[in-house]
């Protein structure tokens, strides 16, 4: 078998646009990969073998006559199944959307295409990006590639376990309180959630809309530089989207770090962390100092709030979201006999959403309530302006914040799954970066006692994704962390 | 002496704009077309689809509060409106809440020669939901969509209004200021203004609001004038039996001639407002407040006072200004026919008919104005037989000639002659012999007989004075 699919995608187009390897070949090693682990694994959702093959042919072709390729030809790229793909199913890991299938693509999935890249495979997601896990999909239980009997994170837990399976070596997640970078962390990828606004959303289910982001994950920085130099860019089609420049961020991988003054946040290093995980930290600084950055301790003063905010604000715009599932127009409608149209709301919802999705609507309702909205809702939006400052404060000093992406590793499935409250626990280093609108990326910066990746990620200001990826870059050319790939029994 | 009640009324009205596309997607925004063809991902709600801005519906609405005296607000935003219904398939309207774009304006009415001023509370955008269709014999309901996101401004009044009267003389001067606005065909039977009037009543003396209902489905004025004084005559029917009077909006039952209760408890509906994430807060420039402001038409009010100055009478200046291109058109014929009193009296009589048979509207006549102005001469200065005059205006509108050559073509024009008209009396007398001696006996009433028989001689061509003059002479000497 050959084992293209454990290049990264990097190598992957150097060896489709030089002729050393045809995208065909490509994607059969990706598919016999995907043959030989999904099994155990549980990444995927969707799988169109044909349609791989047929856009690989084509891409072929295309190389045979001599035409220009764009800066994903050859690369198959695995997209988190709330990103629309045009006559491919889209589910948001729910049955409300089962059998959904969208007229359209997202202005990524578009974007993508332009470049040549090769859509390969809808990946599983906690149901509507909703969870820390990927338990809360309708349709299976992604297992985390270093230890089956482990979670990979959440949302994006499907793409990140099938670019650490080596299924895919780029895909694509969405952030909304850390649906990147946790899985990222989790599985020893880099994850990098964009500045809001850096990635048009036009196309991606929203879970909340002021939060989310659509962003890359890979094994090295160099292919997460390369997949956001596709998709970012002012969209007509989503006002939220920022008419700013869009460079080739891999030209960020050859700039120096030298000089920079990075901030470690005390907040984000309690005493409840994990050894490991702070002396993975520890290691990190050192490296880095060596590669002559400073690190100093910062304050983030109102960090403990985020975790509320986050979920008043997170659940009060999913409540609306997701005030469309309601059967009239599209995706599951109750078969059961109804009375009235609020019986065919109300059955078709009950029936369509998962018990966490239903926990979130409802708490979202309520903090909009007449009566309620000011102490939960506007209280939230009034703290969220609060821990923007702190960020904002923080950047006068420094020019980087660096920290643990999650305050564990990767828990066993089935250990949070009861307990809420501690499962959202587990966002508690990530969320105030979305309620921020900051660019994050987490990238893989050691391993536990028990063979576990632990990520770190690095926050800059608005739009400095460059220097974020300038960073993790420095890290790896002196690390080899990314470069492990895990034994799948 | 029994109880007598105040009224209090306030109207909100929905204006459906006219823009090339709807208002956060670019799908067209025309009235008709089949059932959800004119839809994208955006107005149908699909999953990952995010509204967009069309700026033109601001400024519209921009317009449309200037007009109305309003304070243009320099940030403003939008919110959700949220509920669950098959015509809003996003399961919220897309509205705007604490930050309406326009605020404090105020409409002056004229009601029996009286002026009153109504205070208009706010003009705010939102989206227009799409439409049901029930077929009752299936048991089915389908939606059309094709409406859905169409930009609709919301225009509410204080609670300024004592009659039914009032409230339809706001919604005259409401419409047809908007109507200069050229933003809306402003068609109540059509949807595209749509009026629902808040109404209580409280005992006559004292100033605590009663309970008020809503009123919907009101496609005339008409209507809402009946609708609103049948509401007034029911609450305070009940007020004076000692009944309470239910916060329920209401339906106007035509074929009953009353109205009906829809749905109570609009109290307990909770919308769950909150801003619009999908929309970043708008900022609106003063520059663009000060173009919006220069690019606003000389109201109608200003213009029928401008035309009763010229000595045009208060109907028919009403009339002319009810829409801008007519009172338009009306001006340019005057360049050509001075006379504003005679046009006026064509352009609300025998020109407006032909319009309304032809289903012409007011804002598009296809006939250059110096042929109506030449063809209103002719008829007043005696060029156009009187009785052909109706024959002449509609060849005008059938062909689009200069009614000088119609005239030519249709050989109509007036015969004056004496000599001509002479014989053709001659003729007359000596074929109605009888009636002749009775007017030589001294029965001058019986002359006008012989008018019509000459007239039908000359196939309505003669001069009518001319002919009975003549007659006069031959006959009473």
């Amino acid at each position: 078998m050959s084992e293209l699919w454990k290049l990264t995608s990097g190598d992957l187009h150097e060896r489709f646009t030089s002729g050393a390897a045809s995208a065909v070949e490509i994607v059969e090693s990706h598919l016999d990969r995907a043959d030989q682990v999904e099994a155990k694994i549980d990444a995927i959702l969707t799988l169109d073998r044909d349609h791989v093959l047929a856009q690989a042919k084509a891409l072929d072709a295309k190389r045979e006559k001599g035409e220009p390729l764009g800066m994903l030809a050859g690369i198959p790229i695995g997209i988190k199944d709330n990103i629309c793909t045009e006559g491919i199913k889209t589910t948001a890991g729910s049955r409300i959307l089962e059998s959904f299938v969208p007229p359209y693509n997202a202005h990524v999935i578009d974007k993508i295409l332009a470049a040549d890249g090769i859509i390969f495979a809808k990946t599983n997601l906690d149901e509507f990006a909703m969870g820390s896990s990927c338990e809360n999909s309708a349709f299976k239980v992604t297992k985390n590639p270093w230890d089956l009997t482990r979670v990979p994170g959440g949302s994006s837990g499907g793409s990140a376990a099938a670019v650490a399976a080596g299924i895919v070596p780029l895909a694509l997640g969405t952030d909304t309180g850390g649906s990147i970078r946790q899985p990222a962390s989790f599985c020893g990828l880099v994850g990098m959630k964009p500045t809001y606004g850096r990635v048009s959303r036009y196309g991606a289910l929203a879970f909340a809309s002021s939060l989310d982001q659509i962003g890359p994950i890979s094994k090295d920085v160099a292919g997460s530089a390369r997949l956001l130099s596709v998709i970012a860019g002012k969209d007509p089609n989503d006002g939220t989207s920022i008419d700013q420049e869009v460079p080739d961020y891999r030209e960020a991988l050859e700039e120096e770090m030298f000089g920079l003054t990075l901030g470690l946040p005390k907040e984000y290093m309690s005493d409840s962390l994990p050894s490991s995980i702070r002396e993975a930290v520890d290691d990190v600084v050192l490296t880095l100092e060596a590669l002559g950055t400073s690190v100093r301790a910062i304050d983030l003063p109102h960090t403990e709030y985020a975790v509320a905010t986050y979920y008043v604000v997170a659940n009060s715009e999913a409540s609306s979201n997701l005030a469309r599932y309601d059967g009239m127009h599209y995706g599951h409608r109750t078969k059961a006999p109804i009375k009235n149209l609020a019986e065919s709301f109300s059955r078709t919802r009950s029936e369509g959403f998962g018990d966490e999705v239903k926990r979130r609507i409802m708490t979202g309702t309520h903090a909009l309530s007449s009566g309620y909205y000011d102490a939960y809702y506007l209280k939230a939006l009034k703290v969220r302006r609060k821990i923007r400052e702190d960020f904002e404060t923080a950047f006068e000093d420094v020019d980087a914040v660096i920290a643990p992406t999650s305050p564990v590793t990767a828990f066993k499935i089935g250990e949070k799954i009861d307990d809420p409250l501690s499962m959202y626990l587990t966002d508690i280093l990530t969320v105030a970066v979305n309620l921020a609108g900051l660019p994050a990326l987490s990238l893989p910066v050691g391993f536990s006692g028990e063979g576990l990746p632990i990520g770190l990620q690095i926050i800059g200001q608005p739009f400095e994704e460059e220097l974020l990826l300038t960073l993790a870059q420095g890290y790896q050319v002196e690390t080899d962390h990314h470069k492990k790939w895990p034994q799948i029994p | 002496m029994s109880q007598q009640y105040e009224p209090v009324i306030g109207l909100e009205v929905h204006l459906e704009l006219h823009l090339p596309q709807k208002m956060f997607c670019s799908c067209p925004a025309e009235f008709g077309g089949e059932p959800n063809t004119q839809v994208c991902p955006v107005c149908l709600g699909l999953p990952g689809s995010l509204p967009v801005v069309n700026r033109e519906g601001v400024l519209a609405t921009i317009r449309a509060g200037l007009s109305l005296g309003c304070e243009i607000a320099t940030f403003t935003k939008f919110d959700r409106k949220n509920y669950y219904y098959p015509d809003i398939p996003k399961g919220y309207q897309i509205s705007q809440y604490d930050l309406p774009l326009c605020r404090k304006g105020s409409l002056t009415i004229d009601v029996n020669g009286k002026s009153k001023v109504v205070g208009i509370t706010r003009v705010h955008l939102e989206e227009d939901t799409g439409k049901l269709a029930h077929v009752d014999d299936r048991n089915e309901s389908w939606v059309d969509l094709n409406r859905a996101g169409i930009a609709l401004v919301e225009i509410v009044t204080e609670p300024d209004m004592h009659s039914a009267e009032e409230a339809v003389a706001y919604l005259k001067e409401l419409k047809a200021i908007l109507s200069y606005l050229n933003i809306s065909d402003c068609n109540m039977e059509e949807g595209s203004l749509r009026c629902e009037p808040n109404i209580s009543v409280r005992p006559v003396g004292t100033s605590t609001l009663g309970t008020k209902t809503e009123i919907k489905n009101l496609n005339s004025f008409k209507v809402v004038l009946q609708s609103v004084q049948h509401e007034i005559h029911r609450q305070s029917a009940a007020l004076s039996r000692g009944e309470e009077v239910a916060q329920e909006t209401r339906l106007w039952d035509e074929a009953g001639q009353k109205t009906v209760a829809m749905r109570g408890k609009e109290t307990a509906q909770d919308y769950r407002y909150f801003p619009e994430p999908d929309i970043p807060p708008l900022e609106i420039s003063k520059e663009e407040i000060e173009t919006a402001r220069a690019s606003l038409p000389t109201p109608p009010k200003e213009r029928r006072k401008a035309l009763v100055e010229k000595g045009i009478p208060d109907y028919n200046a009403e009339i002319i200004v009810r829409s801008q291109g007519y009172a338009d058109y009306f001006e340019a014929c005057l360049s050509t026919y001075n006379e504003p009193h005679k046009v006026s009296n064509l352009l609300i009589g025998g020109f407006l008919q032909e319009l309304n048979q032809r289903g012409i509207s007011e804002e598009d006549i296809p006939i250059p104005p110096e042929h109506t102005a030449t063809y209103c001469r002719l008829s007043e200065e005696g060029g156009i037989g009187k009785a052909a005059r109706k024959q002449v205006l509609a060849a005008l509108f059938d062909t689009g000639k200069d009614p000088e050559s119609l005239v030519k073509e249709l050989g109509v024009s007036q015969v004056e002659d004496q000599d001509e008209i002479g014989k053709m009396v001659d003729q007359v007398i000596a074929e109605n012999e009888a009636i002749a001696s009775q007017v030589r006996g001294g029965k001058t009433s019986a002359i006008m007989a012989l008018v019509g028989q000459t007239m039908k001689l000359s196939k309505g061509r003669a001069n009518p004075q001319i002919v009975q003059e003549i007659l006069k002479k031959k006959l009473e000497g």
